[in-house]
């Protein structure tokens, strides 16, 4: 005690001082940043300068020019805003997707790996470990131009009883189409839900009342479909069916997937589905092993363990580590541009080009994946508060 | 002694911070003089060697061959230039670059000048800053199809076309389907490579490009995809030129008149056979003029353009007049293309230079 006493009164020289050397580093690492900084929108300024370009935005305005094969309706005489909405559009349609797909591939392929059986476990550790330890423009390269491409051309194209159609032009199937009535037989099916939700709650009172099993969901769903049904005829049928046709050279109406948004999906699912497979695995792990012997002690069966006692807590765990790879499969779908998808990477390139203002354009880009990123990150936050709560609730 | 210690560090920062602001803002300042004052031409002929940004994916105008060298149409009027500006046509570095990237390369330096397909028009000269010398290429876009599958392009309605990211093709395709009123679905690709792979899967019912180029991918591809023909639709104006950077005219005369040069030399009738016998003995002073031959005073004509005053006779011995380059590339010895819009002016095409005088 006596020793730090006289430790403190005898100062160090300024030098050798530990908290000065650590305000000193501080204040060192700032002064550099914004040196960095103001040196990078400098060296911005004068070479944009220097090549007569500026950081006007006012060009968006101007015609495109150039056709965009897929997306939202879109004509070449529109502007470059517009051209750009649709590759948001197309980028979300992708991500969107994409992220739903790879988590229930995820899911099933985490719940594979620690499977009893020998096979399932061994299949889906193949799988990880092919699609984790590949490249990711790789594996796009592989199913467009080796998997995709490599279907029947059009003129031998599969045709699935006529009605359904699959080539290297792309697939397409027939599609619902609402005709006449279709607004009031929604209202039915609106009303049909509001139905089934308090049947099923009356079956709940009911079975906690007697005893009985309570069948719910039976009785909802019939409730629902008594609606549909009744609703359906009432409105006249209103929804037909879109077929598609083959017109030689490409397939028209029904539902359209082209080769290369499915390569790209194809691809990321598959990719971003390895990754949060080996988080469902090790979130189901990192549940206590006491919780599932509780289960089992209760009596509930290994479906019944997994569904109520070890998903939901291995979910929690799961939430933060699938944010990161939900946000990693929406960047990864800039890589649409290897195969003429045309998402907002790929516009933005082609208008940077036309325009030659690839700052301008970038800088928008950038802007778009940063907001769809912080969205994605809003809502998976949302979730992760949610779980949270309910498991914190005694 | 606290206020003391933290009143050191404010110093400190403070001090850091106006050291090091001055030291920077001085930087750009100097870097921007020394910019104005040096062309490209000298920082060139100091370095030694000339960078061309090329296309290594066209057959007869900038191709790889087996031997791993990329030869072609532009590469000759590279190799030409770098015998104008240092004497030695082989004294060149090739930078193959996409179309897409090509012109932010050039304006970030990453070669001097560009020679690659690449079409003049107004918004590259002005938004893109970037400065076309003398056309060496009168071009038009086509399409080509499978042998029997279209007759033209108005036939063409709901079919998929193939074409390279950040081309002028993708602009004019959507504008002459327009023009048609046919509806053409466009793929877009980032090199040759990838459209070859999908066109060979039928992907795509049409491969879209200027006619030359698409003369050269026939001739390169054709065992790999069957016959293919290319319509007689000339849907664009696509005048070729070598490209450089705005704003630098001493660099920009050296590059213009290496073409110019090029293009007399054939309407002269000096060839890299005679060129030799010529400069030793001009048979008309128009060709002593082109090739700097001395006078009978002794002192040779010299234009002023910062290059020897004889520099036409290099580029001559390397690669050839006009002619001799389209027939060697492009025509009779390579592609069999015509000479068409590009014979001389006096044959009825459009290649016209302006005089050395």
């Amino acid at each position: 005690m006596a020793e730090t006493a006289t430790a403190r009164k005898a100062r160090p020289p300024l030098l050798r001082d530990v908290r000065f050397l650590r305000v000193l580093g501080q204040a060192a690492f700032v002064v550099a940043l914004v040196l960095v900084l103001r040196e990078i929108f400098l060296n911005l300024q004068f070479g944009l300068e220097r090549q007569g370009l500026d950081l006007e935005f006012e060009f968006l305005r101007q015609r495109a020019g150039f056709g965009i094969k897929e997306g939202i309706s879109y004509n070449p005489n529109q502007s470059y805003i517009r051209a750009i909405q649709v590759g948001i559009v197309n980028t979300i349609r992708a991500a969107g997707v994409g992220i739903v797909l790879a988590s229930v591939l995820g899911l099933v392929m985490g719940v594979a790996r620690l499977s009893p059986n020998w096979l399932v476990r061994k299949l889906a550790q193949v799988y990880v470990e092919i699609f984790r330890n590949t490249p990711l423009a790789v594996q796009i390269f592989f199913w467009y131009f080796g998997v995709v491409l490599l279907l029947p051309a059009i003129e031998g194209g599969v045709s699935l009883w006529d009605v359904g159609f699959i080539s290297n032009r792309g697939a397409a199937i027939p599609w619902p189409r609402s005709r006449e009535g279709a607004g009031t037989w929604l209202l039915f099916l609106l009303a049909g839900i509001l139905a089934a939700w308090v049947v099923r709650r009356w079956r709940t009172r009911v079975s906690d009342r007697t005893g009985r099993p309570h069948h719910r969901f039976l009785w909802a769903a019939g409730t629902f479909l008594a609606f549909g049904v009744f609703g359906y005829v009432v409105a006249g049928t209103p929804i037909g069916v879109d077929i598609p046709e083959a017109t030689g050279r490409g397939y028209e109406g029904g539902f359209e997937l082209s080769p290369e948004f499915a390569a790209l999906l194809i691809g990321l699912v598959v990719y971003t589905g390895a990754f949060i497979a080996e988080i469902i695995r090790g979130s189901i792990l990192a549940v206590e092993k006491g919780q599932k012997e509780a289960a089992e002690a209760l009596g509930m069966a290994p479906r019944q363990q997994l569904r109520f006692v070890v998903l939901p807590q291995a979910m929690r765990i799961a939430i933060p580590p699938l944010n990161s790879q939900y946000l990693n499969l929406t960047k990864n779908s800039s890589l649409a541009v290897l195969i003429a998808y045309p998402d907002l990477l790929f516009v933005s390139r082609t208008i940077a080009n036309q325009a030659g203002r690839a700052t301008q354009v970038l800088l928008i880009a950038m802007g778009t994946y940063l907001t769809l990123s912080l969205i994605i990150s809003f809502f998976m936050n949302l979730i992760n508060r949610a779980v949270t709560r309910k498991g914190a609730r005694r | 002694m606290r206020r003391g210690f933290a009143g050191k560090v404010g110093v400190l920062v403070a001090v850091l911070a106006v050291v090091a602001a001055g030291c920077t803002r001085e930087q750009p300042g100097g870097d921007e003089g020394a910019q104005e004052a040096r062309s490209l031409l000298a920082v060139v002929q100091d370095r030694g060697t000339l960078r061309c940004g090329v296309n290594e994916t066209v057959p007869g105008f900038g191709f790889a061959t087996e031997a791993g060298t990329i030869e072609g149409f532009d590469i000759d009027f590279c190799k030409a230039i770098a015998a104008a500006v240092l004497g030695d046509p082989e004294a060149h570095e090739l930078v193959p670059i996409s179309a897409d990237e090509r012109f932010n390369a050039l304006r970030s330096g990453q070669y001097d000048v560009l020679v690659r397909n690449t079409t003049w028009t107004s918004s590259r000269d002005g938004a893109e800053g970037v400065a076309f010398a003398h056309v060496n290429f009168y071009d038009g876009q086509g399409m080509m199809v499978r042998k029997g599958a279209f007759r033209a392009v108005k036939d063409m309605d709901k079919t998929t076309v193939c074409v390279t990211a950040g081309t002028t093709t993708e602009l004019n395709l959507a504008d002459y389907a327009q023009l048609l009123d046919i509806k053409i679905e466009q793929l877009t690709f980032e090199t040759n490579d990838e459209i070859l792979e999908a066109f060979k899967a039928k992907r795509c019912d049409g491969w879209t490009s200027d006619r030359s180029q698409l003369a050269g991918l026939k001739f390169q591809f054709e065992s790999q995809t069957g016959p293919l023909v290319i319509l007689d639709d000339i849907m664009s104006k696509e005048p070729l030129a070598p490209a450089v950077l705005d704003g630098d005219s001493d660099w920009y005369d050296a590059v213009n008149w290496t073409v110019n040069g090029i293009i007399l030399a054939e309407e002269l009738g000096v060839t890299s056979e005679n060129v030799q016998d010529e400069a030793a003995n001009p048979s008309n002073p128009q060709i002593g003029n082109l090739l700097g031959a001395p006078t009978e005073e002794g002192a040779p004509f010299d234009p002023g353009l910062g290059l020897e005053p004889d520099f036409m006779v290099g580029v001559l011995t390397a690669v050839g007049n006009y002619g001799e380059i389209f027939e060697r590339h492009v025509g009779k010895d390579g592609l069999g293309l015509e000479r068409g819009l590009n014979a001389l002016w006096r044959d009825g095409g459009l290649q016209y230079a302006p005089p050395f005088r």
